[in-house]
This record gives structure tokens, C-alpha cells and sequence, in this order.
């Protein structure tokens, strides 16, 4: 895949406060990435800065091969969608989505007429005349989208487009943005702090903390194989106990948690085991047994809760409140003591923080 | 049922409102057709030799042409300052200290009779500038306040994304800023001409020490007008007065309006 947009060792202030640390990204042509991290991580500010609304510190911004970073906005061809939609007030839809295309120096009528084929492909055809005022939000959206596809720029952004929309709306149009993107082949970036919508449409996601990316990979990846204990939290791995080898024999390693059980993990199942590790489980990768004989954390039962597949259990353990899940048949009384046993295809072994 | 019943005082209230409030207007539009050479309400007879008097009096007619140059160009001038300056503080709040906003309605907490009598001593007598130009300094830096605080006031409703929407589909920041920017704080634009129109061509304090010989100020003619006449002339020209603002504001109205709305 070539790659269409790379930027390279972005630092970027406002004023002394720095926002971006050294963040390097690159998207394939036609691919989706999707920032995704908690409000104020520096999402929008990577946005701004690519479109060119804000100058880094250092680094380097190419789109197509070209060098866009000290190219002002107006000149960078690229297409975006705010939260807000920011339509102009005061221009019928048609104009608003006609207002690239006259910048370009489109004539008139070429430009109402590829502003009409842009509004039907939105399915707001017969709102050309209205103004954005008398559209609902999801209308609004629609035709934002229409007026940042129709230049048909090299690449489009989105800085959490669908926020504004209620659920409903949210999960129709951001089904409606990957058919569009894909159906376009625009490469395209996509900023939510929405787990789920990154998740659902992106061929990659960028999952950001302060300002730096933590792990840029697929979502099953992402899911399945966090990099780090950041990223392992983010996607639900509730449970992280830190652990230590105490004794290697081939592929078989014994670990200790902090009051000193041990553990036998096999690096066959759960891969390469570092000497200091942090083993993520989420409540599925931890099972509840009171098999006297099995290795596992210990542990004290807390809450029971009912999950429908299984009934879930706030464990108290020298490594903190863990949550483990238990099976239905051999529901245990809170105050009992049990073992937490990892289950291998459930669990990630981390590099500790 | 229930029933509303509206307190009576209340009505009491409302009516006593509409009487302060066109009260005023109504006398002097009476006293200034009456057919007699002293104001006096309600009026006996009827006459408009007092409106054809303002234009025999040479004075008059020279101090209405002064008032209205003065008040367009001021006006022009305080808003040509005030729509970047009002753009400016809201456009880069964030980055701008909070004390900058201030600066511009400090002309407001100094008495405008200070601000006359200032001028008088640093422009007029200090850089010896002509009395025109020195009204015109006076008028400007009167309204300037006005006007960015009403533009200002309509900008912070203002979503500047809008701005960087239509910047990022290749329209360059100047002329986003007259198609994208100015049309969508119209309303605000008016207004503060408007309001600054009516200061201007009111302003007694400031123009009082800043009038010279050969030139004046309207108000300050009526003021030297009632101050040997008792006649109804000047309650004619109070009434011109107020016809010439109403009209101005029709027309600004009318014309910025439409030149705003035509794309
Ligand atoms: N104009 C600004 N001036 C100063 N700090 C800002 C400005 N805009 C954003 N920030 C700060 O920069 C950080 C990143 O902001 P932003 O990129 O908007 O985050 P996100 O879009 O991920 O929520 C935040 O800590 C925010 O407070
Ligand atoms: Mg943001």
C-alpha cells in the first residue's frame, strides 16, 4: 500500500504547554485511521496540524509525496468535517457544498451540478434550497460531508463527527461515512474518543495518551494484542498483575506475585515471558477455581454478580481487586477463598509501565 | 375556573412608561408647530415656519451638514477599527490577555467632557490640527467602545470552525473573512452603526470644547441657539434631528442588509 499522508516526529506547544511529543503516523492510500483516545490526549491538535490551522514545533507533515508543513491551509486540498459541522449560516446547502468547488473556479453550472450529484449521493437531494439552519443534525452532518467529498481532496478528517447525533444516528451515518470513504477510496482520519465507532470503521486505529500514540494497529490487534499496559486498559483488560520469574525451565517459567504464590506459565501459550512482566486478563482470562491443587493467584471472593454466561466475582488478592469470571455450574459463596488460574489465549504478557 | 387577573399597578407601571417614554417626543413635536414665537405645549395654531426658519438660519443649515459628515465618517472610521479589533479579541482570545478587551471601553469609563477637554489641549491646541479633524479624532474614539463592544458581542456567538471549514475548501483567510465572517455578524455590524450614528450626531460633551470658529456641532448650535431664542425652532430642529437619524438607520438598515445578503 503507498503511503498517502506520513507525518513524521510532530512536537507541537501552545504556548510552553507541549501538546504532541514526537508523534509519527503514516496512512495508506484509501486506508481509515481513527486517533482514538480520552478528550484532551492532543487528537484535535494532530488534526488542526496537518490541515494547517497550527504550526508544529519540528517535524514534518507529506501528503501525496508533497510537503505540506509550512504550506498555508488554504492551499493543502484537504477535505474536513467538524463536530459542530460547521456549515455557513447564511448559504443554501447547495451552496455550501458548491463553496470548494467555486474556489477551484468551477463554472456555475458545472458546479451546481456536481454539488446535486454530491447532495444525492448524501440522499439530500431535495433539501438543496433549505438553509443549514432548517436541517436536523444528522442533515447537517450529511451535507458537511457532501461539501468536504465533493472537491474530492486527497484526504479527508474528521474530528468526532458523529458526537452531536443521538445513538441511533451515530451508528446509521458512521456506516454511511465507511461506505462513502470506501466507495471514494479517500484516505481518510478519523477522530473519536468512541471505542466502539473507532473501532467499527477503521482499517487501523491510533489509540493516543498525552499527546503521544500508544499503539497503531487494527482493531483485532488492538483487541486481542495490546502493546502496552495503556492500551490493555483502554480495551478492557481490567485485570493487571504484575508479576516476576522465579525459575525458567525451558519453555515452562514459574512467576511469583507480590505475596510469593507462584504461577507455572508455559511461553508456548502465552508467548515470550520477560524476566519482569505484567500478565492482562481480562475477567473472561482469569478463571474462578477452588481446586486446592491448581496454580493460580490467591484470592478472596467479593460480590457475585450474574452475567447470563457466567457469574462474575470482585476477588480481593495481594496485587489489588481483581475481576474473575466463574462458571454458572459451581456458583461460590462471597468470603470464600478461591485461585485465579490465567487462561492463555485470554491473557497478554506486558512490559511493565 | 382560574382566572388571570393583571395587578393594577402593574398596568399603572406600564402606562407610566409609555408616557416617559413618548411623552418628550410628543411635546416637542407639538411646541414645534406652534403658531406662536415661544415654545409652549400644547401647541396653538399650527405652522411649519418654525422648520422653514431652521433653513434661513445660515448656521443651522452649516451645523447639520457638519453633524451628519461627522457622524458618517466617525461612524466609518470607528467601525473600520472596531470590526478587525472586534474580530481579533474573539478570534484569539484564548492567546490574547484578558486586560486587551478592556482597553477598548476604557473611553467609556472617562466622562466624556474629560475626553473633549483632553483633546482640546493635545490635538487641538498641542498639534494645532484643524477643528474638522479634531471633532472627527473626538467622534471616532466616542464610538469606537460601541462598536467593539456590540461587534464583539455578536462574533462570540460566532463558531470560528466555520471559518477554518471554509479556509480548508481553498479560500484564503482575507476574503474568508468577507464572505464567511462579516455576513454572519451582520445584525451586529448594523447595530453598532447604528448606535454609534446616534452618539455622534447627539454628543454634546465632547463636541463642546472641540467646536471652533466657523465650525460646529448641531446640538452645540441649539445649545447656542436656546441661549438667546426662546422660539420653536429648536424644538423643530430636536424633531429634524430625530427624523435625520431614523432615516439613516432605515437606510443602513436596507443597505447593508441587502448588499450582506447578496452573495
Ligand atoms: N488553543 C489552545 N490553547 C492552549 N491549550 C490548548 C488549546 N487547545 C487545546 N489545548 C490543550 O491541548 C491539549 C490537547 O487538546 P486537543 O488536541 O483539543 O485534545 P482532544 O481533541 O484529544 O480532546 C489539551 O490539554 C488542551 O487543553
Ligand atoms: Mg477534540
Amino acid at each position: 500500500m503507498t503511503q498517502a499522508l506520513t507525518v513524521q516526529n510532530l512536537t507541537a506547544h501552545y504556548g510552553t504547554t507541549k501538546v504532541l511529543e514526537d508523534l509519527s503516523l503514516s496512512v495508506g492510500s484509501g486506508e481509515l485511521v481513527s486517533l482514538l483516545g480520552a478528550s484532551g490526549c492532543g487528537k484535535t491538535t494532530t488534526l488542526r496540524l496537518v490541515a494547517g490551522f497550527l504550526q508544529p514545533t519540528s517535524g514534518k507533515i507529506t501528503l501525496g509525496g508533497k510537503d505540506l508543513t509550512r504550506l498555508p491551509a488554504y492551499k493543502r486540498d484537504i477535505g474536513l468535517v467538524f463536530q459542530n459541522y460547521a456549515l455557513f449560516p447564511h448559504l443554501s446547502v447547495l451552496d455550501n457544498v458548491g463553496f470548494g468547488l467555486k474556489q477551484r473556479g468551477v463554472a456555475s453550472a458545472e458546479r451546481e451540478k456536481r454539488a446535486r450529484a454530491m447532495l444525492e449521493r448524501v440522499g439530500l437531494s431535495q433539501l438543496a434550497d433549505r438553509l443549514p439552519g432548517a436541517l436536523s443534525g444528522g442533515q447537517k452532518q450529511r451535507v458537511a460531508l457532501a461539501r468536504a467529498l465533493v472537491i474530492e481532496p486527497p484526504l479527508l478528517m474528521f474530528d468526532e463527527p458523529l458526537s452531536n447525533l443521538d445513538a441511533k444516528m451515530r451508528v446509521d451515518m458512521r456506516v454511511e461515512i465507511r461506505q462513502l470513504q470506501r466507495a471514494n477510496g479517500t484516505t481518510s482520519v478519523y477522530v473519536t474518543h468512541d471505542q466502539e465507532e473507532a473501532f467499527s470503521i477503521s482499517d487501523r486505529v491510533a489509540i493516543m495518551n498525552a499527546g503521544r500514540i500508544m499503539q497503531l494497529d487494527t482493531p483485532e490487534t488492538l483487541y486481542q494484542r495490546p502493546a502496552n499496559a495503556f492500551v490493555a486498559r483502554f480495551v478492557g483488560f481490567e485485570n493487571l498483575v504484575p508479576l516476576k520469574v522465579t525459575k525458567r525451565d525451558g519453555a515452562s517459567v514459574t512467576a511469583q506475585t507480590r505475596d510469593g504464590s507462584q504461577l507455572a506459565l508455559s511461553q508456548d501459550r502465552f508467548g515470550e515471558i520477560p524476566d519482569d512482566f505484567v500478565l492482562a486478563a481480562r475477567a473472561d482470562g482469569l478463571a474462578v477455581t477452588t481446586d486446592a491443587k491448581a496454580e493460580g493467584i490467591p484470592a478472596t471472593l467479593g460480590l457475585r454478580t450474574y452475567l447470563g454466561r457466567a457469574y462474575q466475582y470482585q476477588c480481593e488478592t495481594a496485587a489489588g481487586t481483581l475481576v474473575a469470571n466463574g462458571a454458572l455450574s459451581m456458583p461460590q459463596e462471597p468470603g470464600s477463598g478461591a485461585k485465579l488460574v490465567p487462561v492463555p489465549d485470554q491473557c497478554c504478557v506486558l512490559k511493565p509501565e | 375556573m382560574m382566572t388571570t387577573r393583571i395587578n393594577p399597578l402593574l398596568i399603572l407601571f406600564t402606562i407610566l412608561v409609555y408616557i416617559f417614554l413618548t411623552g418628550p417626543l410628543i411635546i416637542v413635536l407639538g411646541a414645534s408647530v406652534s403658531d406662536t414665537t415661544y415654545l409652549t405645549f400644547p401647541p396653538q395654531g399650527l405652522t411649519l415656519r418654525w422648520f422653514e426658519n431652521i433653513f434661513e438660519i445660515s448656521a443651522f443649515r452649516r451645523t447639520i451638514v457638519t453633524s451628519l459628515e461627522l457622524a458618517i465618517l466617525a461612524t466609518g472610521l470607528a467601525l473600520l477599527i472596531g470590526i478587525p479589533a472586534a474580530y481579533a479579541l474573539n478570534r484569539y482570545r484564548i492567546q490574547l490577555p484578558t486586560w486587551l478587551s478592556t482597553v477598548f471601553v476604557l473611553p467609556i469609563l472617562v466622562p466624556e467632557i474629560v475626553l473633549g477637554f483632553s483633546l482640546l489641549k493635545s490635538v487641538a491646541v498641542g498639534a494645532s490640527a484643524p477643528i474638522f479633524a479634531t471633532l472627527l479624532i473626538g467622534h471616532t474614539l466616542l464610538v469606537l467602545p460601541y462598536c467593539v463592544r456590540v461587534i464583539s458581542a455578536s462574533l462570540a456567538s460566532f463558531d470560528f470552525s466555520i471559518e477554518e471549514a471554509a479556509i480548508s475548501l481553498g479560500s484564503r483567510p482575507l476574503k474568508t473573512f468577507f464572505t464567511i465572517v462579516l455576513p454572519n455578524v451582520r445584525s451586529g455590524v448594523i447595530a453598532a452603526f447604528i448606535l454609534a450614528f446616534i452618539t455622534s450626531i447627539n454628543d454634546v460633551s465632547t463636541s463642546l470644547f472641540l467646536t471652533g470658529p466657523g465650525i460646529s456641532t448641531l446640538p452645540i448650535q441649539i445649545l447656542a441657539h436656546v441661549e438667546q431664542f426662546f422660539d420653536p425652532t429648536i424644538a423643530s430642529v430636536s424633531v429634524l434631528l430625530m427624523f435625520l437619524t431614523v432615516a439613516v438607520m432605515a437606510i443602513v438598515e436596507r443597505t447593508l442588509g441587502l448588499t450582506f445578503l447578496a452573495k
